[in-house]
């Protein structure tokens, strides 16, 4: 798989380091009532779908970025590629 | 039909005319008392469990394709109880104690061979935990045996015992693991369910759950609404698909795994090979084909193919372990679909809706698990309480903070 970075351009996944559904950005607040059951949901549940999947790889054999990939699980296309960064600032997570 | 050497000398004497059908093709009733979801090895071996051990005879299996089509035909055969912890080894070893006696028990040629698996060990920090956990084999009432260097160039002469970076120090071996014929597996219990009145319904895909007032009533599917006292959902690989449809997230994800056929050889390897050092592991079919494997690729994947550096990995693990590899070519690769659980333990547990069972989560280790799993959940949908080998297996193991996780990896589905 070829995953076009945003800043370098067209790399091999190999460089890459996967992490998994990119849910996983939205960390819950571990003071908030019910956090011991968001963070079961948060840690351990996966919506795992067979279709498109935006999920988070890290460039660790290149500038250690982290990236969103969309791709679709039963085709291994690859349809979109953000900075994580530029994610979790659209949804308020990082400054 | 009882098969048995008579019977085939009778056949072969008047033509081979009096084979019949190994399993029925039945329509659907409307309604069972058990329905299992997934016409693979765990859940032919559930049916034939609950007709042969429960008593249970109103009992359908439903498969979306044909049986045995999954999982249980892209394996790479390999049966072993070589596992280190409290939750998983009393299982694994009612599992391989079920291989045993499989055979006569449902009639039928699986072509089971305890020819041995050996654990290659590479450093001083792996032979500790090789005996820590061949300890806990013995604990367990299975077997492990520690080997030597001498030992091991005695009966695995070909390993390359000169790699200055991974060399072999010795090894585990479990002489009651070894190999079976997967396809004869599903065939097995799929005849033995079916002589016992279980019905087998191919081509019938399961397209929801009827779920009223929290309780499961049955399975609407491409053949039309079933009816059932209790659902049992066993099919890996596609757990989180078909949980989907009752509104359940699981702890699960998808991966693809691949596997690989060499042409055939004379005898070379006596059993299952694994090297400590990468992820290889290798054995000889029957027919003479070396089959092995290596890691999962890596990521969230339903597409039954895997990519090329996965490949190119797990030949360097065999060239690694046995350069002798190096001259053979390779017939066929092929990828399956794992449930990677987020402990690298499966599930065998009910759900929060009444009537409905889940049987899943078997990551890459599901051929092996065949017969307890089958047993174990047959356990479970008739007498609603979990088999005595399969406690740990609970949905809520997560929650309350009793993972079974043999490497230690956390809730990193990929790394187990």
């Amino acid at each position: 798989m070829i995953i076009n970075h945003p800043l370098l351009g067209p790399c091999d996944a190999q460089e890459f380091i996967y992490k998994g559904d990119a849910r996983l950005i939205d960390r819950p607040d571990g003071m908030s009532d019910g956090a011991e059951a968001a963070f079961y949901d948060y840690a351990y549940l996966r919506d795992n779908p067979a279709g498109e999947h935006r999920e988070l790889w890290f460039h660790e054999q290149g500038d250690r970025s982290w990236l969103v990939v969309t791709r679709n699980t039963l085709t291994h296309e690859i349809t979109s590629v953000e900075l994580a960064r530029d994610v979790a600032r659209s949804r308020g997570r990082s400054a | 039909m009882r098969y048995s050497g008579f019977r085939v000398i009778k056949e072969a004497l008047t033509g081979h005319k009096g084979w019949t059908s190994a399993w029925r093709d039945p329509d659907p009733q409307p309604h069972y008392d058990i329905v299992i979801v997934g016409g693979g090895g765990h859940g032919l071996a559930t049916a034939y469990y609950l007709a042969s051990q429960f008593r249970q005879h109103k009992v359908a299996v439903i498969e979306k394709g044909w049986i045995g089509g999954g999982n249980v035909g892209r394996n790479t055969t390999i049966i072993r109880s070589n596992y280190l912890l409290d939750g998983n080894e009393p299982f694994y070893e009612f599992s391989l104690k079920l291989w045993e006696g499989l055979e006569q028990d449902f009639n039928y040629n699986a072509m089971v061979s305890q020819r041995g698996i050996l654990n290659l060990i590479h450093t001083d920090a792996q032979r500790d935990a090789y005996i820590r956990r061949g300890n806990a084999m013995i604990l367990n009432g299975a077997d492990a045996e520690l080997l030597d260097v001498a030992q091991l160039k005695r009966e695995y002469p070909f390993l390359n015992y000169d790699d200055a970076r991974f060399p072999i120090k010795g090894g585990l071996a479990q002489r009651r693991g070894g190999t079976v014929r997967h396809d004869a597996v599903a065939w097995g219990y799929a005849r033995g369910a079916d002589s016992r009145g279980v019905d087998i319904l191919q081509n019938c895909e399961v397209t929801g759950f009827r779920i009223e007032n929290g309780q499961c009533l049955g399975v609407e599917t491409s053949r039309g609404f079933i009816g059932a006292g209790k659902v049992g959902v066993a099919v890996a690989g596609n757990s989180s698909r078909v949980m989907a449809m009752a509104g359940m997230r699981l702890p699960i994800e998808s991966h693809v795994l691949q596997a690989f056929v060499s042409e055939g050889l004379k005898p070379v390897i006596p059993g299952v090979i694994t090297f400590g050092a990468g992820h290889f592991y290798c054995s000889q079919s029957d027919k003479g084909g070396l089959v092995f494997g290596g890691d999962i690729d890596g990521y969230n994947s339903y597409a039954q193919r895997g990519n090329l550096p996965v490949i190119e990995d797990v030949a360097e693990g065999g060239m690694a372990l046995f350069p002798g590899l190096g001259r053979v070519r390779l017939l066929r690769l092929w990828g399956g679909i794992m449930d990677m659980s987020m402990d690298g333990s499966p599930i065998i547990d009910r759900t929060d809706i009444d009537g409905l069972y889940f049987n899943g989560g078997w990551c890459y280790g599901g051929f092996k698990a065949t017969p307890a799993s089958g047993w174990c959940f047959a356990h479970l949908l008739a007498t609603d309480q979990p088999h005595e080998t399969a406690t740990a297996y609970r949905f809520d193991r997560f929650q309350r903070g009793y993972m079974i996780d043999e490497k230690g990896m956390g809730a990193q589905p990929n790394l187990h």
